[in-house]
């Protein structure tokens, strides 16, 4: 058993929820009003340190029960120590928990992966757009147990909202830096930046079914 | 014929006038004698398939020996769109706008199961088959193909091409999305991604 979980116990008390070893990595459960404290507080305690957020995902689990688990994997690089932390969240309730960005830096794009497969909200992210899928995905969180292994839509349908997204469409204008020459941009290139890809899906013609 | 008509206009009357006779077979000869032995590949490289593919182009297997050395890295000096790997639906549009940059004539080599068919991506985010998304003439079956196995569908490639006429007034018209935004109605979209081989085990919400 990691020793930073006795630490943790003694400054956040209740808080901390059960703590297990597995494959001789430690593992504690955190209350999720709670995370963003306890990871700010295992960065910059002396003899904690874990300055090193490797990873943010998320777990379900394939029984209606269990509730869903945002897995947070620290290491220590100086002390070369790992530690893993999880949130529960239950499913009856809003998937929110505070985001972590204001910590790592590093956590900006692993919680906008984590939103777009699972749909978890993280509160005070400061882009928290989709990521791997595109913007305007319709058919909801793929790695959802609820989600259907081929999408909603039928393939046509999913064929035809592909086709009318806008590939350019993908970066937003700061991460292009483009964001200084955006004035002197013709007109019609900056009018195709703003409108994005949520320009309108034409319907079908009648007697086709999507 | 109009003098002062444009030259497409005037090649493409000319054409339609006359038909497949003993001057337009040895022209149509000459031209995909030419067309077929200096074709210049897109290639649309996105996963495996692609490292075969410069199995194919390097010199072991040398497709400088078909004309084909020549990458366009631009599909507007391009003949032959290649797509090698899978097609995840966010880069259909983007194989869509390359295809349609592409200048006549225009053919399309899908290389491997993926490309073909989907192959073991039956999923939510691929494409099952990119003939849903731009036309395609040669398939290249092999997960991923041989380099002699895409050798061969070139070769087919060649014979296809060679087997084409400027009679036929059909054959080279750019054909863009229906209004619908497909390229074929739905139901055949759907019915070409009907699941197949091992895939029918594994229902819809598996």
């Amino acid at each position: 058993m990691n020793p930073s979980v006795e630490s943790l116990r003694r400054a956040f008390g209740s808080k901390i929820g059960r703590a297990t070893v597995s494959c001789g990595q430690t593992i504690v459960y955190v209350e999720p009003g709670s995370i963003r404290e306890v990871l700010q507080w295992l960065k910059d305690t002396p003899g904690e340190e874990y300055n090193y957020l490797v990873d943010v995902t998320a777990v379900e689990y394939r029984d209606p029960e269990p509730p869903l688990e945002v897995v947070y994997e620290l290491r220590s690089l100086e002390r070369r120590a790992e530690l893993r932390v999880k949130a529960e969240l239950c499913k009856d309730e809003p998937l929110e928990v505070d985001s972590v960005v204001p910590v790592w830096n590093a956590a900006n794009w692993l919680e906008r992966e984590v939103y777009d497969m699972f749909g978890i909200t993280f509160r005070g992210h400061p882009d928290l757009r989709r990521l791997l899928m595109w913007e305007t995905y319709a058919e909801g969180y793929p790695l959802r147990k609820d989600f259907p292994l081929r999408g909603r839509f039928s393939r046509a349908e999913q064929v035809r909202r592909a086709l009318h997204a806008n590939p350019e469409a993908n970066y937003s204008l700061d991460e292009l830096s483009i964001a200084q020459a955006h004035r002197d941009l013709p007109a019609d290139m900056r009018e195709r930046l703003e409108r994005g890809e949520r320009a309108a899906i034409p319907d079908l013609p009648d007697g086709e079914d999507g | 014929m109009e003098l002062n008509s444009s030259p497409e206009q005037a090649s493409g009357a000319l054409v339609s006038q006359i038909s497949p006779n003993w001057v337009t077979t040895r022209l149509d000869f000459l031209v995909n004698w030419a067309r077929a032995n200096s074709l210049w590949p897109m290639p649309f490289g996105t996963a495996c398939c692609a490292i075969e593919f410069m199995a194919v182009a390097a010199s072991r297997f040398d497709i400088a020996r078909f004309g084909m050395e020549r990458m366009g890295y631009t599909p507007r000096q391009a003949d032959v769109l290649l797509c090698a790997g899978r097609l995840p639906f966010k880069l259909a549009p983007v194989i869509r706008r390359i295809y349609d940059q592409m200048p006549q004539p225009k053919w399309v080599i899908s290389m491997g199961a993926c490309a073909s068919t989907g192959g073991i991506f039956d999923t939510y985010s691929m494409v099952q088959g990119i003939d849903t998304v731009v036309p395609v003439d040669v398939y290249v079956p092999g997960c991923p193909p041989r380099p002699e196995g895409l050798l061969y569908g070139i070769l087919m490639l060649h014979k296809k091409i060679r087997g084409e006429t400027l009679a036929d007034p059909d054959l080279r018209v750019e054909r863009p999305l229906e209004p619908g935004g497909l390229r074929i109605p739905p139901r055949l979209v759907d019915e070409l991604s009907e699941p197949f081989g091992n895939s029918v085990h594994q229902t819809r919400s598996a």
